[in-house]
C-alpha cells in the first residue's frame, strides 16, 4: 500500500492497472482523457502488460472490448457523455452478450447545448442498458471500484458489464490523497478471468446469435437475474476487499446519520461529500437530518432505500439529471422503491448541477428546510444567471 | 500445393444455414472458411449471413463465430485478435464477413481504423450490391442504373443514379498490407487470395462479388454464371494490391456483352440504350486507369 | 465430420444458456422442405472433377469414392451444381 496524491482519473487508472486488463480500447473525450493517457503511459513503461488499441470512435472502443471479451480476455474502456451515447448500441450488446467488461464513465452533460462539465444525464439516460452502474464519491472509492468492479462483473452468477461513474471534473480532476494497494494484494483479491462464455479454439462456439420470440424472453430473463445477482456478489466482494485492504464499503447504498433522521436527502456521486458537511453542521444545531448515498443505480437498492427512509418524515432526491417531460430518473426509481415497501412519506425532487452548475451548501440547507413543509414537488436548482 | 477443389479442407464450416437458394454470399463464406480452416474465428455484422446462420438453436458455423454490431465488424475483429494475442494464442485467423452495406457504408469508419492500425485481421466483403437482408435497398456499392426498393425505376428516375463506390482503391489508399478483388464466379482465384491473405501479417481485405439471385433478378442456378459474366464483360475485375502496387490477375481477351449481362437481370431491365452506353463508357474509363496503373 | 441434426432441441428455461453462446454448428432443422426440384447425379457420367462440390452455396455435396453424393436434408435445389457440371452429369428432377 502506498499513499499517492491523485486525481479521480489517475486513481482510477491505478485501480485498473491492479486489475490487469489484457485489452484496453478507448477514444479520448473530456473529461475522461486523463485516465486513458495514464493507462497509455503504464502500457508504454511496461508496468501494465496490456494491448492498448487506439480505436477511431467510442462505438469501436466498446465493440473492440467486446471482441476481446468474446475470446476470454479481460477488457477495459472509458468514455463520457456524447461518447457514451455514441457507443449506446454496444451497451445493450455487451450486456446481452454477458461480457464482463468494465467501463469508466466520466459523468458529463449531454448536448445540446454543448457543455463539457459534469452532470449525470449521460449514464442515467442509459440506466436500462443492462449494465451494473456504480457512482463513486471520491478518488479512493473510484480506485477501489476499479478493482472491485472486475470481481463483481466476472463472477459466474453475474457475468455482466460494469460501468463506474465519476463526476466529470469535480471528481475526475480533483486531487486527493489515495491509498494505492500493492499489486500482490490486488492479485490475491482478483483471480484471472475464467469464463465459458467465450470462443475457444478447442471447443468452438457461436456467440451473439439471434433468438426469436420463442426463446428471447428466456435470454432477457437470465440477463435480468444476472444483474440482480450482482447485489449479493457486491457484498461478497466488499467483505473480501475489507479483509485484504482494510477498507469496508457499505453495499448498494451508504447511509449517513440516517438512523434517527426525520429529513433525508437521497443523492449519488461526489455531491454526497458536500451534503455530509451540511448535515454535520445542521446536526450540531440539533436538526435530525441524514443522507442516503446511492452507490449503485443497478442493481437498484429498493429495500435498502426503503429501510433507510422508512422512519423519516420526508425525503428529497437530489440529482444531476432530468428525464424531460417527467422528473429525475433517480426520483422515479426511489418512489417506486418506497411505494413497493408501503412507505408513503412526502418525497420531493431537486434537479441540480446540470451542465456543471455548482450546488451550493445553502441550497442543500434550503432543501432540508423545505422538507419540513412536507410537500411534494420537482424543483430545479440554479435556473437563473450567475 | 495449390488450394483447389481436390485439396480443399473437406470439413463444412457453414452448413444448414437459411440463406436463399443460390446465395452467392453464403458460397463466399463457405469457401473462405474451408481455406482458413477450423482455427478461424469469424465475425459477422448484422446482415444476410448473420441473419441466416445464427438463429438459436440453429447455429450454422462449425468454427468459432460471433455476430457483431452492424458498424462494428472490423473493431470487433480487432478485439478478437488482441484478446487472443494477449493470452499468448497465435494460431488462429480472425476473419470478418460483411456485406456491401456493412463494409462500404455503416462499417467503413471501423474498417478504416483497423487498416490504419494494421491490425492482424482478414476482412472479406461479400458484395451483393444492395442491402439484401432488409429487402434490396440501395447501398453505396449498388451500381449505376440498378433498380432497388429505394431506387425504384420509374418515369422520372431510372434506378440508382450514382456509380459504385470503389472500396478496393479506398482500402489500398490506406497503404493496406494486402487487398484483392474476387468473384464467386472465379473460385480458384478467390481461394488463392484467401490463402495468400492468411499468411500475411497485418490487415487484409478481399472484396468478392457475390450475386444475390433474389435482389438481382436472376434464376437461382445462375449465380456462378453471372458472377463470371460480370468479370468477363469488364464491369468487375480480379486484382490485388500489395507493397504499394496494383496487379491485374485476369484480363479478358475480349470483353463480353455488357448489354446481355445487364438485360438478363430484372434490376437492369428498365435501362435505355443510352444508360447502357453510359455503363460501357465508365467501364472503358476504368480499364484505361487499370491499364495505366495496374501491373 | 459432416454436420448433423441434433436430437436435443433446447426449449425450457434450464436448457437455454445463461449467455448468448452455444455449441458451434448445432443444427436442429433441415432445409429439405425448401426444394421444389432436386439435383440427381448420374454416376456413369461423373468424372469426379468436384466443380459441383466447390460451387455449392450450401456445401451439401460431399466427396464419395472418387465421385460425389448429395445431402438431401440440406440441399435447397438451387441448381448451381447442374449449371457448373461440364459433363451434364447432374439433372434437376421435380420433387414429388
Amino acid at each position: 500500500m502506498a499513499k499517492k496524491f491523485l486525481s479521480g482519473n489517475e486513481a482510477f487508472a491505478y485501480g485498473i492497472r491492479l486489475a490487469r486488463p489484457q485489452v484496453i480500447s478507448a477514444y479520448p473525450i473530456t473529461p475522461q482523457t486523463i485516465v486513458v493517457e495514464k493507462l497509455s503511459e503504464m502500457v508504454e513503461d511496461g508496468s501494465l502488460p496490456s494491448e492498448f488499441i487506439h480505436v477511431e470512435s467510442e462505438h469501436s472502443a466498446l465493440s473492440c472490448a467486446m471482441g476481446a471479451s468474446s475470446v476470454g480476455a479481460r477488457a477495459f474502456t472509458a468514455t463520457s457523455s456524447q461518447g457514451l451515447l455514441y457507443m449506446a448500441e454496444c451497451l445493450t450488446y455487451a450486456s446481452g452478450g454477458r461480457f464482463p467488461i468494465v467501463m469508466m464513465n466520466a459523468n458529463r452533460s449531454t448536448a445540446l447545448p454543448w457543455n463539457i462539465y459534469g452532470d449525470q444525464r449521460d449514464s442515467l439516460s442509459l440506466l436500462d442498458s443492462g449494465w451494473i452502474q456504480a457512482y463513486a464519491e471520491n478518488a479512493q472509492e473510484a480506485l477501489d471500484l476499479a478493482l472491485m468492479s472486475y470481481y463483481i462483473a466476472e463472477h459466474k452468477t453475474v457475468s455482466t458489464p460494469f460501468m463506474v461513474n465519476l463526476d466529470g471534473f469535480v471528481l475526475t480532476h480533483t486531487y486527493e490523497v489515495v491509498d494505492v494497494p500493492a499489486a500482490e494484494q490486488a492479485d490475491e483479491f482478483l483471480p484471472p478471468l475464467e469464463t465459458d462464455n467465450k470462443m475457444d479454439l478447442l471447443h468452438p462456439k457461436n456467440l451473439g446469435f439471434s433468438a426469436g420470440p420463442d426463446h428471447n424472453t428466456a435470454f432477457k430473463y437470465k440477463e435480468h437475474i444476472g444483474l440482480l445477482n450482482a447485489a449479493d456478489v457486491i457484498t461478497q466482494a466488499e467483505k473480501r476487499f475489507a479483509e485484504i485492504f482494510g477498507r469496508q464499503y457499505s453495499g448498494l447504498v451508504e447511509n449517513y446519520r440516517t438512523d434517527d433522521a426525520d429529513y433525508i436527502i437521497i443523492t449519488l456521486g461526489s455531491i454526497a461529500g458536500l451534503v455530509k458537511e451540511v448535515i454535520d453542521k445542521l446536526r450540531e444545531q440539533g436538526k435530525k437530518v441524514g443522507l442516503v448515498r446511492i452507490r449503485y443505480m443497478r442493481p437498484f437498492p429498493n429495500e435498502m432505500i426503503a429501510q433507510a427512509v422508512g422512519n423519516a418524515k420526508a425525503a428529497a432526491v437530489l440529482e444531476k439529471d432530468i428525464s424531460f417531460g417527467n422528473e429525475g430518473t433517480v426520483y422515479t426509481n426511489v418512489n417506486s422503491a418506497l411505494y413497493k415497501a408501503g412507505i408513503s412519506i412526502p418525497v420531493s425532487n431537486y434537479i441540480g448541477g446540470l451542465g456543471g452548475k455548482n450546488i451550493l451548501p445553502e441550497e442543500i440547507e434550503k432543501i432540508l428546510e423545505e422538507l419540513t413543509e412536507r410537500t411534494v414537488k420537482t424543483e430545479f436548482l440554479g435556473i437563473g444567471g450567475v | 500445393m495449390a488450394v483447389n477443389a481436390k485439396t480443399l479442407n473437406e470439413t463444412e464450416f457453414f452448413y444448414g444455414h437459411k440463406a436463399c437458394a443460390g446465395c452467392g454470399g453464403s458460397l463466399a463464406v463457405r469457401i473462405a472458411l474451408k481455406v482458413l480452416g477450423e482455427n478461424s474465428i469469424a465475425v459477422l455484422p448484422a446482415g444476410c449471413m448473420s441473419a441466416v446462420g445464427f438463429n438459436f438453436p440453429q447455429l450454422c458455423f462449425g468454427n468459432n463465430a460471433i455476430i457483431s454490431t452492424f458498424a462494428g465488424t472490423a473493431s470487433m475483429l480487432t478485439g478478437v485478435a488482441a484478446g487472443l494475442r494477449a493470452q499468448g494464442i497465435t494460431d488462429f485467423h480472425a476473419v470478418g464477413f460483411a456485406g456491401d452495406g456493412g463494409t462500404a457504408d455503416i462499417g467503413l469508419q471501423a474498417l478504416s481504423g483497423a487498416i490504419d492500425r494494421n491490425d492482424d485481421i482478414l476482412y472479406i466483403c461479400y458484395d451483393n450490391e444492395a442491402y439484401m437482408n432488409t429487402g434490396i435497398q440501395k447501398s453505396s456499392l449498388t451500381p449505376f442504373g440498378a433498380k432497388t426498393t429505394t431506387t425504384p425505376a420509374g418515369k422520372n428516375i431510372r434506378g440508382n443514379l450514382r456509380p459504385k463506390k470503389n472500396m478496393f482503391e479506398i482500402v489500398a489508399a490506406h497503404g493496406i498490407s494486402y487487398a484483392a478483388t474476387a468473384s464467386v464466379g472465379y473460385l480458384n482465384d478467390f481461394m488463392k487470395k484467401v490463402e495468400k491473405a492468411s499468411k500475411i501479417k497485418g490487415t487484409k481485405y478481399i472484396h468478392i462479388i457475390a450475386p444475390c439471385p433474389t435482389g438481382w433478378g436472376v434464376k437461382t442456378d445462375e449465380t456462378v454464371d453471372i458472377a463470371r459474366e460480370v468479370v468477363d464483360c469488364g464491369l468487375w475485375y480480379l486484382a490485388e494490391y500489395e507493397n504499394g502496387q496494383y496487379t491485374l490477375n485476369y484480363r479478358p481477351n475480349q470483353f463480353g456483352d455488357v448489354a446481355a449481362y445487364l438485360q438478363k437481370q430484372t434490376r437492369f431491365k428498365h435501362l435505355t440504350e443510352e444508360d447502357i452506353q453510359t455503363i460501357i463508357s465508365s467501364r472503358d474509363t476504368k480499364w484505361e486507369f487499370i491499364n495505366q496503373n495496374f501491373h | 465430420m459432416k454436420p448433423y441434426l441434433r436430437d436435443f432441441v433446447p426449449k425450457n428455461l434450464e436448457d437455454i444458456p445463461d449467455t448468448t453462446s452455444y455449441e458451434a454448428g448445432y443444427l436442429v432443422t433441415k432445409n429439405a422442405g425448401w426444394r421444389s426440384i432436386r439435383p440427381v447425379i448420374d454416376n456413369t457420367q461423373c468424372v469426379g472433377c468436384l466443380a459441383c462440390y466447390l460451387h455449392c452455396p450450401d456445401g451439401v455435396i460431399f466427396k464419395s469414392n472418387g465421385k460425389v453424393e448429395i445431402d438431401y436434408d440440406f440441399c435447397k435445389g438451387c441448381g448451381i451444381c447442374k449449371n457448373v457440371c461440364r459433363l451434364g452429369a447432374i439433372r434437376m428432377e421435380a420433387e414429388k
